[in-house]
């Protein structure tokens, strides 16, 4: 018997953190957040020497422990357990901010729940609803040289989330250089008001569906 | 000098008060002083400001504090993994100082190094940038975040010497640092005290100079997210 797979168009949370990973370079030191994010450590290819940094004061994160390896003192910063590579460093939380805030990460991933035209972001709270706080993301999205964010192209309910302007509390403002989505790819080449051009579709997806899904306003070649 | 202590109830005596300010070491439940946490419960000291990163969870790290209703206001950055946080944070029971992690951290080094305030690009154009000072250097602007002090600091270390001098573990040492730094007293916590000159001197963290007292703890190092992969990689 044979199973055959059903066409799904758009991109998988792992599709899209595989072509996240398109956009790490060799020798980058890069901060990766919870959730999809977590995933782009999966695809970095490997002979390319990229550094994962975790806010929590680990530099050089290895990946996650098998059972007998398990340390409560080596954890990311998502809480999970992970583990130590030849190159590993521990820092206090201000010396991992202070490389974070002097812009010596080449590159941060993170999650969003909307990111609008101008490149601002939105990915802590959602007013009237539990705040559980911006942890590090918005020292990231102000102090990383490049800010690359993966989220899908609309809400639960359909709601576009790249959008003209955010409606939820900011994290940061005019920092997005690139949208990842499950649906098409978007970046910008400077924060001085370029607008963002759509560079990519994801299979199956069609310029139309894009169109009607996103209330940003946007480039297309 | 001998700064050790027989037990953590021992090592804060004289110490607590109601209404007090105390900074905590810890990231999630990751380096935390569990035991002067747990000390702090038993002696029912009320109306705790705390400082720390994090909440901790229900029933453990300063998860403990906020069930015995002790504490009247925190100053974290993120507190996401605490339902009765939540209960008495949309309950109005609670006080909630929201701190991006970066700027809690730094505001915490900069208590403890006598600096009052400094400007950072952290926060520029958001809810946290509202009500204070901006100033443009060089062309981009930048917010005014002062320094945090504390009346008292806990922190947890791997090892010390009986001078009070830190070893951290791995990525237990966190905000360890820093907290030890800003409070008017510090107590540490230690999984180990050995002797003088133990610690090679190049090796030593924080200094016994910021250390006011060290005791010997037993630890439980709860795993908040135990993540494994099955095979080898």
């Amino acid at each position: 018997m044979t199973l055959s797979t059903p066409p799904v168009a758009g991109w998988s949370r792992e599709q899209m953190a595989a072509r996240a990973a398109r956009e790490l370079r060799a020798g980058f030191y890069v901060n990766l957040g919870i959730g999809i994010p977590t995933l782009v450590g999966n695809y970095i290819p490997g002979d390319m020497p990229v550094v994962l940094q975790s806010e929590n004061g680990m530099i050089g994160l290895g990946p996650f422990p098998q059972e007998d390896q398990v340390d409560p003192d080596i954890i990311n910063a998502g809480k999970q357990t992970i583990t130590e590579l030849d190159h590993t460093a521990y820092v206090s939380s201000a010396d991992s901010f202070a490389m974070i805030r002097g812009g010596h990460m080449d590159l941060s991933i993170l999650g969003a729940m909307e990111v609008a035209g101008n490149g601002d972001i939105a990915n802590w709270m959602v007013p009237g609803k539990m705040v559980k706080g911006m942890g590090g993301a918005m020292d990231l999205v102000a102090g990383a040289r490049r800010i690359v964010v993966v989220m899908d192209h609309v809400a639960r309910d359909g709601t576009p989330k790249f959008v003209p302007a955010c409606t939820l509390p900011l994290t940061g403002a005019n920092v997005v250089d690139m949208l990842i989505t499950d649906l098409a790819v978007f970046a910008r080449p400077d924060r001085k008001g370029a607008a963002f051009r759509l560079i990519e579709l994801a299979p199956g997806i069609s310029l139309d569906e894009v169109r009607n899904k996103t209330t940003a306003a946007f480039q297309v070649d | 000098m001998n700064k050790q202590f027989a037990d953590a109830a021992a090592a804060l005596s004289g110490l607590l008060h109601d209404g007090m300010t105390i900074a905590a070491g810890g990231f999630g439940l990751c380096g935390i002083p569990e035991n002067l946490i747990a000390a702090i419960r038993d002696s029912g000291v009320r109306d705790l400001t705390i400082i720390s990163n994090n909440a901790g969870v229900d029933d453990f790290g300063l998860g403990l504090l906020l069930a015995s209703r002790q504490v009247r206001k925190m100053i974290s950055s993120y507190v996401g993994e605490n339902r009765e946080f939540e209960r008495q944070y949309l309950a109005g029971e609670l006080e909630l100082e929201f701190n991006p992690q970066g700027t809690l951290a730094e505001r915490i080094r900069a208590g403890g190094a006598g600096i009052a305030g400094f400007y950072t690009r952290t926060g520029v154009g958001t809810l946290v940038a509202a009500g204070k000072d901006h100033k443009v250097f060089k062309g981009e602007t930048f917010i005014l975040e002062t320094g945090l002090v504390a009346d008292l600091s806990i922190v947890k270390a791997w090892k010390a010497d009986p001078w009070g001098n830190l070893v951290f573990r791995k990525s237990a040492r966190n905000f360890n640092p820093m907290v030890a730094t800003c409070g008017t007293v510090c107590v540490a916590e230690v999984e180990e005290i050995v002797a003088p000159q133990a610690i090679d001197p190049d090796h030593v963290h924080t200094p016994g100079v910021y250390v006011d007292r060290v005791v010997r703890g037993r630890f439980e190092k709860r795993i908040e997210k135990r993540t494994t992969r099955a095979e080898a990689p």
